[in-house]
């Protein structure tokens, strides 16, 4: 095996898949190193699938180039099969066989010796929490342990590089919570990429997050890295009752970066600004400075005496809403006809 | 092909659990054993001029057209299906190993099934001594089986890698065997074939004659042309299975 230990984990340059017509994946280019775990965001259809695919050796890439580990996908992909542990999005499982069975068909497929397989499907079945299921059949497993054989069945022949399609897609919070642990217990042995929809679950397990829409990669960076280029740098909650206009001059005196945002989902405007019926409403304060507002805020809200403060916030933005303001602002982009 | 062995066994397993092997091996038995019955029935009337082996084997066409269907239709409509094509593609494994093992396990079950009807001519035995055994048509007709078995059952691979639905793989291979056995001796015979520019394919289509291939085979005439003709087209046929399981995933 040519696997060179200096080379990353992954190399993608200039990726393109269509079909049918059909731009799926769209010059995506990005890079992942040794150990990390990377997270793959993207509403459906944004071509997170089909990238995996191609990194797995799967499929063919139309054009551009995928190295894994330095190995060239397209013209090695028996080799790259190999150091990939591979689990497709809603983990297909043949119906009738036994999980330990299973496991063992597929270590034996993965080359694994037969000396050492039986030993390491114990280990894995531990780690995965899977003792208990081993002699039940496939068919009959609930989603929870169907996607931890799915699991099991990636990490079973130990490779370098792991890549999951949503992992915990269908999982209750108990179940996700030992997804995660497992995900997080292969840091910096294995290079791990997921995929997934539920967004606190990328921003606990994940290093790194690559956000992809309709075919191109919008944003990627570390979840902090990301909130400060989408949202600003820091966010405050305030709930005040008072003229809104006195909060905002007297906020401009601090700082003239500071924007007053309603909160989400309760519209925009001045008459909707989610009042309660004692007259308090709340808003969000977003600053771009990089040190802390938040003692300068208060006191100057409280010394104001046309405004009554209730509480205030540090808020921190979930992943989520970078996650909306990267593919939107991808759609504001690309809504320009699409590049064939 | 170092992991031929590891998937022929996984899928023979898996044809011995399914139900469909079973369903097949009764059906066939069934309809087999209805057919030797009633031509011990014919013996019984009056004597007849070929031994039972010769008669019993040219019924062979019609188990073939349920039975081949039955027993590949899911190996690759199901996997594809369900799924699981994509975890056992992205294994360090060739669709051509999957290809073979695929259709080495239908080929051996199929071999199985017929193997059983042995048990028929073994009860004649006992029963009638060696009056009604004749071994040579006997061993020309499993040998028969087991020489057009290849190119039966590959063209059931090929259907079921075409489709990711098991009914029309099914039908498609049952289209396929009918067309093969029962449609080219139907073609020998029409009037179109006789003209002068037809020749080459008069001459095709009659070294292309089932039947006449089991009549040679029960007279214990192996004649390497035959074959050359059904291993070659065993070969191209599952070289045709490899590129459609293959041409499948360039359409993503």
């Amino acid at each position: 095996m040519t696997d060179s230990p200096s080379a990353p984990a992954f190399e993608v340059s200039e990726l393109v898949k269509s079909y049918r017509g059909i731009t799926a994946v769209n010059k995506i280019s990005f890079s992942v190193a040794r150990g990390e775990i990377i997270g793959f965001l993207g509403p459906n259809g944004a071509g997170k699938s089909t990238t995996m695919r191609i990194l797995t050796g799967y499929i063919p890439a139309t054009s551009g180039t995928v190295r894994v580990c330095g190995i060239p996908v397209a013209t090695r992909a028996e080799e790259v099969k190999r150091i990939v542990g591979y689990m497709p999005e809603n983990n297909p499982l043949p119906e009738d066989m036994r999980v330990s069975e299973y496991l063992y068909y597929r270590g034996r497929l993965k080359e694994i010796p037969r000396s050492r397989l039986g030993p390491r499907l114990d280990e894995v079945l531990e780690r995965c929490d899977l003792t208990r299921v081993r002699h039940r059949i496939l068919g009959q497993l609930s989603k929870g342990n169907r996607q931890r054989v799915g699991i099991a069945e990636a990490i079973l022949a130990e490779p370098p590089v792991i890549i999951m399609d949503e992992p915990t897609i269908g999982l209750d919070p108990h179940q996700i919570l030992i997804v995660r642990d497992l995900i997080a217990s292969l840091r910096g042995r294995m290079t791990v990429i997921i995929s997934s929809h539920i967004l606190p679950e990328i921003e606990m397990t994940c290093d790194r997050v690559l956000i992809i829409n309709r075919g191109q990669l919008v944003a990627q960076g570390t979840p902090s890295e990301l909130r400060r280029e989408f949202l600003g740098r820091t966010r405050y909650l305030v709930e005040y009752a008072g003229d809104s206009a006195l909060l905002a001059g007297s906020l401009r005196l601090i700082d003239p970066t500071l924007q007053i945002e309603s909160p989400p989902g309760e519209g925009t405007g001045e008459a909707s600004r989610a009042e309660s019926p004692d007259g308090f409403r709340k808003v969000f304060l977003t600053t771009r400075q990089e040190s802390d507002q938040g003692e300068s805020i208060i006191r100057i809200l409280a010394a104001q005496p046309g405004i009554r403060l209730r509480s205030f916030t540090h808020s921190h933005a979930s992943l989520e809403d970078v996650f909306l303001a990267a593919t939107k602002r991808s759609w504001d982009i690309v809504d320009s006809p699409l590049p064939r | 092909m170092r992991h031929y062995f590891t998937i022929l066994n996984h899928e023979t397993r898996m044809l011995l659990v399914n139900p469909g092997t079973y369903i097949a091996a009764v059906l066939f038995l069934a309809v087999m054993g209805f057919f030797f019955t009633g031509m011990l029935e014919g013996y019984g009337g009056a004597g007849q001029e070929q031994s039972p082996a010769t008669i019993f084997f040219r019924f062979f066409f019609i188990p073939v057209f349920f039975m081949v269907p039955l027993l590949t239709m899911k190996c690759f409509a199901e996997e594809r299906r369900l799924g699981t094509l994509e975890t056992l593609l992205t294994t360090p494994v060739t669709t051509t190993e999957v290809v073979l093992a695929k259709f080495g396990s239908a080929y051996i079950l199929y071999l199985a099934l017929w193997a059983s009807t042995g048990g028929f001519f073994y009860v004649l035995y006992r029963f009638a001594g060696d009056r009604f055994i004749d071994p040579g048509p006997l061993v020309g007709g499993y040998l028969f089986i087991a020489i057009s078995g290849l190119l039966f059952v590959a063209i059931g691979v090929f259907a079921s890698s075409l489709s990711r639905n098991v009914a029309v793989a099914a039908i498609l291979s049952f289209t396929l065997l009918f067309g093969l056995i029962v449609g080219l001796n139907f073609l020998e015979t029409m009037a179109v074939i006789d003209l002068e520019f037809m020749r080459p394919v008069k001459a095709a289509v009659g070294y292309a004659q089932v039947f006449e291939h089991l009549d040679d085979f029960s007279r214990g005439v192996v004649d390497t042309r035959q074959v050359i003709f059904y291993l070659s087209g065993t070969i191209l046929t599952l070289i045709f299975s490899i590129l459609g399981v293959e041409a499948k995933l360039l359409q993503g």
